[in-house]
């Protein structure tokens, strides 16, 4: 029915396996790392007691989330030299969230270096909204996204193109805010806050430090609901078999060992849990995705086996670029991936320190 | 308007802002970690606070970059749907490369320099802003060499059963690298982000220096502050000279390339109607209504034939014969593999019939000008440069006044300015097309997007960014007239409960 079935042709499928997992662990990092700096962002307005607690907070974050925002960036590009097709109807189907997102990321990515720059409180109140709703949308419009990609993005052949695909209608939105998928927009949020607030407790010391591990114990109990709520809920929605429930139960220990060990004053292996269930919700969605990449053919169901994904003209095989493009992004990856791991793991211990108010220098420091 | 009328104008806008940060992002991070260099090596009080307070402003220009930087990863594939399906094969790889090499490294290293003054020993510390700034450099090439890639589609072939370019093997990539307009665009783009910065340092400097100089006579603290202006304002001159000469060398080069591989673009810069040889360059030239005839024109015999081809005495192609070709299914200068495959000749020669396509020829008034404007800026850019250096000599200190302000004020405009204009100069020079003799722009952006969605976005887009202009303006401002920090001596804390010397 699409022309699109003729362009299966004799790629190395295992290369395409590959980038498809490189993604996915691009967007891991992504996940678990910025995870962690959207919640505490989201957390400064309403933790912190005065304007030293804010600083603490901001500043637990404050060297390391900008190259935690790479990894999204990365796994776009990613996505656009590796599955074009992928990159293409996704972005554009997906037009308004996108923007939102993009909204809200030049929001709080300005907040953090501008909030330090003047002292007066209003300015300051003004940049640590922005950073906290900048960081509330992002995470929201991820939750309902990855949602709908586990239902399976409805896509047809673009109108007098043998190759393009598209979202079945334009000004595809309010379809996407189905009852499953804003769940998953809060239950996304929850999360985050949760894995947040556990970064948080591992970095701070004080009475801001016993403030924020007496939230994390409410803010563990809301993430793990609403994240069994939403993990059972997705297992009969697009089912991955027994992957599917091993995935979802190694997930709710991460949950409930990051609660737990919070609680014990064990927080950096709470923060690995945590670190962990974050890591195991995305390995489970990544494979309802596998290989419809998110889409599904219009009227129909997602693909669950290679045929049905053919048939839909938008799959991991049909999307992707030419063996040659994969070596040689394959060769980079393979080379810059460790460097980048070792680089930033380096600067997590070089600011691995916690933080309390006499940390703070009394004035905004002039220097930089 | 259509959809794709303002995905172009949403890029245009959204380009043109975010590479008002990125010459500055470029060239000032390694001035900065040359400044901390000498300050490593020499133990100057002077260089640390100079290099506090260029950081500084460093930061704040830095912060813009990377949240406009997003938008333009992500617009792509947003408001260009069948450009991304049909180029991602070659031009997503160096995006992805320039993310994982390039930003990684300035992103994480900038992070450890901005708070690892007291975290680190100094080489290390000092280590981490070199870092970033090479970052900020590798990142310039990879986006330089798609953008070439889209003036010059080098390395690659028409797959007609995907309907796509694609890279023809591991040639293929090495024919992308050595695309001649990637090896001369380079140097030619680094050159004015290192004019801007120099220019940015002159100006402040400059500013400083005349106003501090009665104060400096009688105040301690004032005089070594009229040291620190002193050196800044010379050094800022001294690389926007430099770059400025190098700027000049590589933009002739540059024009020579463009004459070979879009001589459309040549002739659109000169508005140059019919052949010529030899052609004399337009200085100042005013044409008919509908752009097609010259009406009046100033021109210097011989000089457009010796900057197009080397050779007074060469002949430079017009534009009506251009178009006769183009409407027979050549375009000049198109002779890559992609460019030169049979079903791609007769998809761009069935552009001609297309609803609504715009012709053959860009738009004459934008390219004629921003060529003209681009040139001029830099020129007075030099030419300040050259004045700074010749004020300032043995010591001397300028007088000051309004010439010597306005100076300081255009010595980081002019060059920046002179950026934006060049590159509305070359992307409307390639229209069009988007890929140059491949695809037509108007066949490019994304058929799943409305009107609506696009003109929606690109109003709260420009509303976003025009308040963040007033926010950072402002804050530079701020910082630029507070003047250089006083520092003192950094130090590794060892004491937990020690306060940072640095946090937000």
């Amino acid at each position: 029915m699409i022309a699109l079935d003729a362009a299966v042709t004799a790629n190395n499928f295992a290369l395409q396996v590959l980038w498809f997992v490189l993604i996915a662990v691009l967007w891991i990092g992504y996940l678990v790392l910025e995870g962690f700096d959207y919640g505490v962002a989201m957390l400064v307005p309403f933790l912190a007691k005065d304007e030293k607690e804010r600083r603490v907070m901001v500043n637990t974050i404050g060297p390391v989330w900008d190259g935690n925002e790479v990894w999204l960036l990365t796994a776009g590009g990613a996505t656009f030299a590796a599955f074009p097709a992928w990159y293409a109807t996704l972005f554009s189907g997906l037009y308004l969230p996108l923007f939102l997102v993009l909204v809200g990321l030049i929001v709080r990515g300005v907040a953090f270096e501008y909030r330090a720059k003047h002292p007066d409180t209003k300015w300051r109140t003004t940049f640590d909204w922005m950073a906290c709703i900048g960081s509330f949308v992002v995470t929201l419009v991820f939750g309902v996204g990855f949602a709908n990609f586990i239902i399976g993005l409805p896509v047809v052949a673009a109108p007098g193109s043998n190759h393009l695909m598209m979202l079945e209608t334009p000004f595809y939105f309010l379809p996407l805010f189905n009852g499953f998928a804003l769940l998953g927009g809060v239950t996304l949020v929850a999360l985050f806050v949760f894995h947040g607030s556990t970064f948080l407790s591992l970095k701070t010391k004080g009475d801001l430090h016993d403030r924020i591990v007496a939230f994390n114990k409410t803010a563990g109990l809301v993430a793990i609901g609403l994240g069994a709520v939403f993990l059972l809920w997705q297992q009969f929605i697009h089912p991955t078999g027994l992957l599917g429930w091993a995935l979802l139960v190694l997930a709710a220990l991460g949950l409930a060992g990051a609660w737990w060990f919070v609680q014990a004053g064990r927080e950096g292996i709470a923060f690995i849990s945590s670190s962990a269930a974050v890591l195991f919700v995305a390995v489970g969605i990544f494979a309802t995705m596998f290989p419809g990449l998110g889409f599904r053919a219009s009227g129909k169901g997602f693909a669950t086996d290679g045929a049905a994904a053919v048939a839909q003209g938008l799959q991991l095989t049909t999307a992707s670029s030419t063996d040659a493009t994969l070596i040689l992004m394959s060769i980079v990856a393979v080379v810059f991936v460790p460097i980048v791991l070792a680089y930033t793991a380096w600067t997590y211990w070089v600011f691995r320190k916690r933080l309390g108010v006499e940390n703070m220098p009394d004035e905004v420091a002039l220097a930089s | 308007m259509s959809a794709e009328t303002l995905a172009r104008w949403q890029f245009g806008i959204t380009t043109v802002y975010h590479f008002l940060f990125v010459p500055i992002t470029i060239a000032l991070s390694l001035l900065v970690a040359v400044m901390q260099t000498i300050w490593y090596r020499s133990g100057e009080e002077k260089m640390l606070r100079l290099t506090k307070f260029f950081g500084k402003l460093l930061l704040i220009n830095f912060a813009m970059g990377v949240v406009t930087g997003i938008v333009q990863e992500f617009q792509f594939g947003m408001n260009w749907s069948e450009y991304s399906r049909f180029v991602g094969d070659i031009f997503g790889a160096p995006l992805a490369m320039e993310a994982l090499i390039a930003f990684f490294l300035e992103s994480v290293f900038l992070g450890i320099w901005i708070f690892g003054w007291d975290r680190l020993p100094k080489k290390l510390h000092l280590a981490s802003i070199w870092l970033a700034a090479i970052g900020t450099m590798i990142s310039a090439v990879f986006i330089l060499a798609a953008n070439s890639w889209m003036q010059h589609p080098t390395g690659a072939i028409y797959n007609d059963v995907t309907g796509r370019a694609e890279t023809s093997g591991l040639g293929g990539i090495l024919e992308v690298i050595s695309n001649p307009v990637t090896l001369v665009t380079i140097p030619h783009v680094l050159a004015t982000a290192y004019m801007t910065a120099g220019g940015l340092m002159l100006g402040i400097a400059g500013w400083h220096l005349v106003r501090n100089a009665k104060a400096a006579e009688t105040s301690e603290k004032a005089a070594a502050d009229q040291d620190a202006w002193r050196w800044a304002t010379r050094f800022g001159a001294w690389v926007l000279i430099v770059s400025g000469l190098a700027t000049f060398v590589t933009g002739d080069l540059q024009g020579k390339i463009m004459t070979d591989v879009q001589p459309m673009k040549m002739a659109a810069a000169e508005a140059l109607w019919t052949t010529e040889q030899p052609a004399s360059f337009s200085i100042f030239t005013i044409g008919s209504l509908d752009g097609s005839t010259e009406i009046f024109a100033i021109k210097v015999p011989y000089v457009l034939s010796f900057l197009a081809t080397g050779n007074f005495n060469a002949k430079v192609l017009g534009i009506n014969d251009l178009v006769a070709e183009a409407k027979n299914g050549n375009i000049a200068g198109a002779t890559t593999a992609l460019q030169t495959n049979d079903a791609v000749k007769a998809s761009v020669k069935a552009a001609n019939d297309l609803e609504g396509f715009p012709g053959w020829v860009p738009n004459l008034p934008v390219t004629y000008w921003s060529f003209r404007i681009m040139m001029g800026l830099g020129f007075l850019a030099f030419a300040i440069g050259a004045w700074v250096l010749f004020a300032t000599r043995k010591g001397a200190t300028p007088k000051g006044g309004k010439l010597w302000d306005a100076a300081m004020i255009a010595s980081p405009l002019a060059p920046l300015f002179g950026i934006s204009f060049g590159w509305i100069f070359t992307e409307m020079g390639r229209q069009p097309f988007i890929v140059f003799g491949v695809l037509p722009t108007m066949s490019a952006n994304s058929p799943g997007v409305t009107a609506a969605e696009v003109g929606l976005t690109m109003v709260l887009y420009t509303v976003v960014y025009g308040v963040l202009a007033v926010v950072e303006v402002g804050l530079l401002l701020h910082f630029i007239k507070l003047g250089l920090p006083e520092v003192t001596e950094p130090q590794v804390l060892t004491d937990d409960d020690a306060p940072l010397s640095f946090a937000y």
